[in-house]
């Protein structure tokens, strides 16, 4: 009986704040939110992403938050290393604090991530997810890098001797896959030969484990790899073979080992997203297009130290392809399976 | 038929046993630490947090400038402090060894990326070092020194557990405290310097990974190889020579599982692969342990006059 009452107790004044904020929310109902009115000045941006901001795929958003910082658009603050049990609370955080646009990656917490964007409705969200928009503030992005993985799958075969290239992923997500399989569609284009060697480490984060890998690949012919975790160029760099980076350009530390990367530029979509809250236009968008090469959302990274180092002929096909892609007259398949070893 | 042959062209193969011994090494220095620490009573579930930070202080001690070997005693002290803490807390303070030790992991983990961010905190592809590069030995014997180091230890520790007087006080300790007290050692100085030394060698073990198998520090890199270390020491009976063996036999399954996932990647899904590793070891566990004899006094905290 006791327990009972007390509950009751406890209830009370949370139903007294409940109805408080209601009366609150028609007191406002009048005003419209940030991102529907405008903003004037520097906007509040914030991100929250589970992993360190060196990680390639965060580093990208970073990067561009970080450049729009720079130009004085707005003032950004960011939380790293949230652990996704942790995500919610540190959403509403800054959604309480007054950000008006929030950037983060919502792949684990989706139902949560959206749950909150429901809450604050005044504030505007740009996730990454593999799903569709809410209404009303909430949008998605993602890394549909697919154009540019199949062009450097285009050069890994027609750089492979051994027509055998090694794949280490970390966990087979669409994220991953899509752009796998592009590369492999793209090797295969030049080169029917090729054959794939697959596998994933289940990690996001274990260079030595992804080296092993590697390694294990190398030790079976395979001599282009398919760098998308850490650890798989600096194998390939010890046993003197190629290898081709994936969302951020690794050339610069591996000058002999990676021939070309695809990039991936959050910059367009970033930048969009900012100019939408800032004109009070922002809507819950699939902000996804404009990871795609003609909206310069993403790219193949220049040879660099391969240039006089792959073939003109190759270097050709590859180029007429880009052209193609960019005119839209080439689509590069969207195939989010898994990828499977071919040997 | 053709599985079998080339699982059997795997196994001769001198880059599967060289791939063996590298992914051994940081297994047989974290399961010698814990061996260290159990032998003595305590049991230490920092080891995660620990191995985390040795990678972290051993990278960065080269990273600053440091040798790789200045890198490697870095990590050995810095191993030994968190050990002493520790220690500190569950040997005088008779405190929860489950409960500290789970601490000690959190502090370890999350005081290396804090140090890595006061000192890198521009963001960018995370900075390498020169590590330590393969001996010119034929096959599979071309491993960095540290792996040597490593199994040069089990020799030293073996000796040092079974014919020397210390390693004698230590397993008294761990076995039967009041009697140790009762020969006039002192049980706490014991203790605490045995989970120290354990602890150092745990810092070696992350210390390898960044030194010797990568170049560079990520913040989760250690990726649960402690725990193994933790089942490893039952898997071995609590003796250093039976913890190499574990140790090897762990490498081979994640050696193999590696290869034979891209062989036959569209049979099987990978994460069957992936689990090879452990559900073997849990299988090796369940023959083995059977017969395990644990240190008697592991666990229990020893109270000068208690009864």
């Amino acid at each position: 009986m006791g327990v009972r009452k007390s509950g009751r107790t406890l209830l009370a004044p949370r139903r007294s704040v409940l109805r408080g904020a209601a009366v609150m929310a028609v007191a406002a109902a009048g005003a419209l939110p940030a991102w529907a009115q405008g903003v004037k000045g520097k906007l509040k941006v914030a991100a929250v992403y589970t992993v360190p901001v060196e990680q390639q795929w965060v580093s990208r958003i970073h990067t561009a938050l970080k450049a729009a910082e720079a130009r004085g658009d707005i003032e950004y603050v960011w939380a790293e290393s949230i652990a996704n049990t942790d995500y919610e609370r540190v959403m509403r955080q800054y959604a309480e604090g007054g950000q008006q646009l929030v950037f983060g990656e919502a792949f684990a917490v989706e139902r949560a991530a959206r749950a909150v964007a429901k809450d604050y409705p005044k504030t505007a969200f740009v996730l990454g997810s593999s799903f569709k928009p809410q209404e009303p503030n909430f949008s998605v992005f993602d890394n549909y890098i697919q154009e540019p993985a199949y062009l450097t799958g285009m050069i890994a075969g027609g750089m492979t001797k051994s027509n055998i290239i090694g794949m280490v992923g970390g966990y087979p997500i669409p994220e991953v896959n899509r752009l796998m399989n592009a590369f492999m569609d793209g090797a295969k284009e030049v080169n029917p030969k090729v054959k794939f060697l697959v596998s994933f480490i289940g990690s996001w984060f274990d260079p030595p484990k992804a080296k092993e890998a590697a390694f294990a690949m190398i030790d079976r012919g395979a001599d282009v790899m398919y760098a998308e975790r850490f650890g798989v160029s600096d194998a390939a760099k010890e046993r003197k073979i190629l290898a081709i980076g994936n969302v951020i350009n690794t050339q610069p530390q591996y000058p002999d080992t990676v021939v070309a990367s695809a990039l991936w530029h959050m910059e367009p979509t970033v930048d969009r997203a900012i100019a939408a809250v800032k004109a009070g236009t922002y809507k819950a968008e699939d902000y996804g297009p404009y990871s795609r090469m003609a909206y310069k959302g993403s790219s193949l990274a220049p040879l660099g130290t391969f240039e006089s180092k792959v073939p003109a002929e190759l270097k050709a096909k590859v180029k007429a392809r880009e052209q193609e892609i960019l005119a839209g007259k080439f689509a590069v398949k969207v195939n989010d399976a898994e990828p499977k070893s071919t040997m | 038929m053709d599985i079998v042959a080339s699982l059997l062209d795997i196994l001769v193969s001198a880059a599967f046993w060289t791939a063996v011994l590298r992914i051994a090494t940081p297994y047989v220095l974290g399961t010698l630490g814990e061996l260290i620490c159990e032998r003595a009573g305590v049991l230490n579930l920092g080891i995660e947090g620990i191995m985390t930070l040795g990678a972290m202080a051993g990278w960065m001690t080269v990273y600053q400038g440091g040798g790789l070997w200045a890198g490697v005693l870095a990590a050995a002290a810095c191993g030994a402090l968190l050990g002493l803490l520790h220690a500190a807390l569950t040997v005088p303070l008779g405190l929860s060894q489950h409960v500290t030790g789970i601490g000690v992991t959190l502090l370890g983990t999350s005081l290396s990326y804090f140090v890595y961010r006061l000192v890198l905190p521009q963001a960018s592809t995370p900075p390498t070092i020169v590590p330590f590069q393969p001996l010119p030995l034929p096959g599979a014997l071309a491993q960095t020194p540290l792996t040597y180091v490593a199994l040069a230890m089990v020799a030293a520790i073996a000796y040092v557990l079974y014919r020397t007087p210390v390693g004698l006080a230590v397993r008294m300790v761990g076995e039967n405290p009041a009697a140790a007290e009762a020969q006039g050692l002192n049980v706490t100085a014991l203790r605490i310097g045995a989970v120290m030394a354990g602890s150092a060698l745990m810092a070696l073990a992350g210390a390898f990974l960044t030194l010797s198998a990568f170049n560079a520090f990520f913040f989760n890199m250690v990726n649960g190889r402690g725990w193994i270390c933790i089942a490893l020491v039952v898997f071995a009976s609590w003796r250093p020579g039976k913890a190499l063996v574990g140790a090897l036999l762990f490498a081979v399954f994640d050696a193999l599982q590696l290869r034979l996932q891209q062989m036959t990647g569209g049979v099987l899904p990978y994460q069957v692969f992936l689990m090879m590793p452990y559900l073997l070891s849990i299988l090796a566990l369940v023959l083995v342990a059977r017969r395990a004899s644990y240190p008697r006094a592991l666990m229990i905290p020893y109270r000068k006059g208690e009864r």
